[in-house]
């Protein structure tokens, strides 16, 4: 080496300085046999001035002996290693290749086009967060084209580049390619790829792969590298909720206990509540621990260590959520399954199912259907063989804390390992919980079921000045902080609006109750905890609410508050003016306030706080099962 | 939202890699080469586990024929720290005085690296062996997973190399089976320097440039590190100013000519250079799919 090639020191620093900025964009290439993508790739970091010298003598010289280029460079030969495939001729595996450019570091997946190995191509596509499909030019849209396009979508990567290659095959073609083109976009819009841009190239010729070629000025669009160069990063997973699969408990002495795992999802600071899954107990991070010292954020894709100011319960395979958007928990669920095994899939044998840190047994209990990848179609099946693709149901032997593969890819994908001889046999991913009695699915169970609670009404009553929206609204931010999807009606937000046209008489008191019932009873429907704050003195009225609710749906829960209490109390001077006569039909003065005969709680005011009234509520829902760990799960 | 660097990303890649094995492997070690890779891999076991010391030995598979500095420097890694080191030479290999400038780099390397290393897991009972191996090193390493199984004969079997998804890894084996996991895996040898900088990561001396006595064979620049080397009639070693890009046994590994005597001055060469790094090792020189061979049988 010539050392006075080298740049002097303070470039060197200005190169490190960009370095530090620069991202990571992983993608695949896939495509049918023989439509170039080794070529493709090599040709990349040909091109990209990434090969150094010896790599360089040595493709020579494996051209002269090997190529299928004659004289010419045969570039496929940068890319397939094993010793086999080289005398095969085809890539086998998912090899991984790495660039580098001035703005980003590209990991690459090459993966092959054979059927036999759909496998790899879903292997390449897992961490891939964009695909480039290659087509033959002469060939067009094929069998294998449209099943890795459905691959690439069902594994989540919804960013495509439609490489049309061989474009020195025919004639440089703008109609060849715009055809091509059409058939893609149509094919993809129907298994929801919409994000596709079309490239013709000639992987061979190095046309529009870097360099803008010559041979179609027809074509305005960037090459293949500039788009890679430019295409945005998918991050998913940073504008998720926050979660970190615990991956092993740090405890080097009596004073330390961290949680340590790579975030997947959202981000976390030091004093966010959190949730443990499946367990349910949730508690506040007190410490980002890392060895560079503590961090005051982290985000997703980082590597960490977690202390938390309560003493709880963890271990390897829980999962820690944001407690305001917890992961769900069940034990039963529908997924999508790939097949990457010999020996089949048989609905009922039992499998070890990972996902995040945890691994539990679990079995299929019903195929639904297999799919034809190039058809689409839903085909009855009794078992799935080697590459092929299903929707199951399947049943846990122990519940999992998961959102939809849709939403998280690392809280959503899972494998299936054979219990006896520990292969990887089979990929799949979680889509939705499912109930006991699946096939009763009521829409409104369903909402509540999607938001991981029970829906129910709270039915404060009590006088005026006797503390129900003080102790609604403690109510509502300890179920708020619980993850719980909550709404108070009170007097502030319905008298105000909706029953603004109601006044205090005995009539407009009853319809102001009933629309009352009605909006609360709606809401539970939208699956959610209502509390309803009002005085409500007839019990008729109190009566006609609870009927609007299903059994076990609605809490009666009495504020109980002696009336020369509320009226010492009176903070809005109502009952000042009431006592003045200035206000009619006020309850406890001139109208009667008919007290619960059996309340589902009772909360005398006179003996507790108002932060212990609603720890009270918060008790009995837990054990009325509203809200204890029992039914995180769904049951 | 703070973006991650690409540096960042692959750190915490290694480190999630890390604590799997740490928390799904009964007895895992970690081989330590004394190279930059090794040097990067120690570090980033040390961060994983932080506050905590990595709940694994350290493995040093010597073939005696290592340059002392890598020895010097070993022991006062090992030191600096505070974790178990086991050294292991294959004393039937030592019995039958294996000399890489006698029998070669091939014999050599398979008896004192690969037998040696095989010896060492199987004495110690380790059921899963940290390794620095990168895919950009060589082509048949660009389709190893990151997690590779091998038999109770530490055999790799090209055909029973598990897929890999998402960062779900398969650690399952049989009682024998043994795993070999590469945490660097998807680090390019531009990233390993850019971390080594970033992270001021110590590393041996010979990867800095420094005058020292050289003799030319085959064309490769070979380091008189003791009086083990045989010199032909009139060859003299001769002071050349050189540095290493990789390391391994002093007979087998060729030095470069450079004046890069810092980390900066090592990657600015870097971005210009023209040559890989393997091309310093001899080993691969033997035979086309030689790596890909080696590994079959049991080298890393």
């Amino acid at each position: 080496m010539n050392a006075e090639l080298s740049p002097p020191a303070t470039d060197v620093n200005t190169w490190l300085q960009a370095q530090s900025r620069k991202d990571l964009l992983r993608f695949i290439t896939c495509g049918s046999v023989d439509d170039g993508k080794s070529t493709l790739i090599g040709r990349l970091l040909y091109e990209s001035r990434l090969l150094l010298d010896d790599q360089l003598e040595a493709l020579e010289s494996d051209s002269r002996k090997l190529g299928t280029q004659g004289d010419e460079l045969d570039f496929a030969l940068l890319v397939d290693g094993l010793a086999a495939e080289r005398e095969q001729g085809i890539t086998i595996d998912v090899a991984y290749r790495f660039f580098d450019t001035e703005r980003r570091k590209y990991i690459v997946a090459d993966t092959p086009g054979h059927e036999q190995y759909t496998r790899n191509m879903v292997t390449g596509a897992s961490t891939a967060d964009l695909a480039v499909i290659l087509v033959d030019a002469r060939k067009g849209v094929l069998t294998q084209t449209r099943r890795h396009s459905y691959l690439v979508s069902l594994l989540g990567i919804r960013r495509i580049v439609l490489a049309v290659n061989k474009m020195d095959l025919v004639g440089y073609s703008a109609r060849v390619f715009e055809d091509v083109e059409r058939a893609y976009r149509q094919f993809a819009a129907r298994i929801g790829l919409t994000d596709i841009v079309a490239i013709p190239v000639s992987a061979l010729c190095g046309e529009n792969i870097i360099e803008v070629g010559a041979s179609m000025p027809w074509y305005r669009g960037p090459t293949l590298m500039q788009h890679l160069e430019s295409v945005p990063i998918q991050d998913d997973a940073g504008a998720q909720p926050f979660r970190m699969p615990v991956q092993w408990v740090n405890r080097p002495n009596q004073d330390f206990r961290g949680f340590a795992g790579l975030i997947v999802g959202g981000s976390v600071r030091p004093g966010d509540l959190l949730r443990v899954l499946p367990s349910g107990f949730t508690s506040r991070v007190a410490r980002i621990v890392t060895a560079n010292g503590d961090l005051q954020q982290a985000v997703a894709g980082q590597s960490i260590t977690l202390t938390l100011e309560d003493e709880i319960d963890i271990s390897r395979g829980d999962l820690l959520a944001a407690a305001a958007a917890p992961a769900s928990v069940s034990d039963k669920f529908e997924a999508t399954i790939v097949w990457m095994s010999d020996e089949p899939m048989l609905p009922g044998r039992p499998y070890l199912l990972k996902c995040g840190a945890r691994t539990v047994t679990a079995a299929v209990a019903q195929l639904k259907y297999k799919i034809n990848v190039n058809t689409l179609e839903e085909l009855a099946a009794r078992q799935l063989e080697l590459n092929e693709i299903g929707l199951v149901n399947l049943n846990l032997d122990q519940p999992l804390a998961f959102d939809p593969y849709t939403l998280n890819r690392d809280t959503g994908g899972f494998i299936l390992i054979d219990r006896i001889n520990n292969n990887t046999v089979g990929a799949g991913m979680l889509q939705a919980a499912l109930r006991p009695a699946e096939n009763v699915h009521p829409p409104r169970a369903n909402r509540s079921v999607q938001k991981n609670q029970r829906a129910c009404v709270l039915w404060f009553t009590g006088l005026s000045g006797a503390g129900k929206s003080t102790i609604a609204n403690l109510v509502e931010k300890k179920l708020f902080g619980m993850g719980r999807h909550t709404y108070l009606l009170d007097g502030d937000n319905i008298r105000h609006g909706l029953n603004r046209d109601l006044g205090f008489t005995d009539a407009d008191r009853v319809e102001n109750i009933r629309r009352v019932g009605e909006v609360a009873r709606l809401m539970t429907d939208a699956g959610l905890i209502v509390l309803v704050s009002f005085i409500s003195p007839f019990r008729s009225e109190r009566r006609l609410a609870r009927s609007l609710l299903g059994p076990g749906e609605f809490f009666e829960i009495f504020i109980d508050t002696p009336l020369e209490v509320a009226e010492a109390r009176d903070p809005k001077g109502l009952y000042r003016k009431a006592r003045a006569g200035k206000i009619r039909n006020f309850t406890g003065i001139d109208s009667p306030y008919e007290p619960p005969e059996n309340p589902e709680m009772h909360i005398d005011t006179g003996r507790v706080s108002a932060e212990q009234g609603a720890e009270q509520v918060i008790g009995h829902l837990r054990i009325a099962g509203m809200i204890d760990r029992d039914w995180v799960f769904i049951p | 939202m703070s973006k991650l660097s690409h540096l960042s990303r692959l750190e915490a890649e290694s480190i999630h890699i890390l604590r799997e094995v740490v928390a799904e492997c009964d007895r895992p070690v970690m081989l330590y080469s004394i190279g930059k890779d090794s040097s990067v891999m120690l570090h980033l076991a040390l961060k994983a586990f932080h506050p905590a010391l990595p709940p694994f030995p350290l493995l040093h598979v010597d073939t005696t024929w290592k340059f002392r500095q890598m020895i010097e420097f070993r022991d006062q890694t090992a030191r600096r720290v505070g974790m178990d080191l086991i050294v292991h030479v294959n004393p039937d290999g030592v019995a039958m005085g294996i000399n890489p400038f006698v029998h070669g780099s091939a014999l050599h390397t398979d008896i004192m690296k690969t037998q040696g290393l095989r010896q060492a897991l199987d004495r110690y009972g380790f059921d899963a062996a940290f390794g620095g191996a990168r895919r950009d090193e060589e082509k048949s390493r660009a389709k190893e997973r990151v997690f590779s199984i091998r038999s109770a004969q530490h055999r790799w079997d090209p055909k029973r190399q598990r897929p890999e998804l998402w960062r779900l890894y398969n650690t399952r084996k049989v009682k024998g089976e043994s795993l070999r996991v590469f945490p660097l895996s998807n680090w390019t040898e531009l990233d390993i320097w850019q971390y080594i900088h970033r992270e001021d990561i110590p590393i041996v001396p010979l990867y800095f440039a420094a005058e020292r006595p050289i003799v030319e064979r085959d064309g490769a620049l070979i380091l008189v590190d003791d009086e083990r080397m045989p010199l032909v009639p009139g060859e003299k070693p001769r002071l050349r100013k050189v540095r290493f890009r990789t390391l391994g046994c002093y007979p087998l590994t060729g030095a470069i000519e450079s004046h890069a005597d810092s980390l900066t001055a090592i990657i600015g060469e870097m971005l210009v250079a023209r040559t890989s790094e393997r091309q310093g090792r001899i080993i691969d020189r033997d035979g086309a799919a030689s790596m890909e061979k080696k590994k079959q049988e049991g080298y890393f």
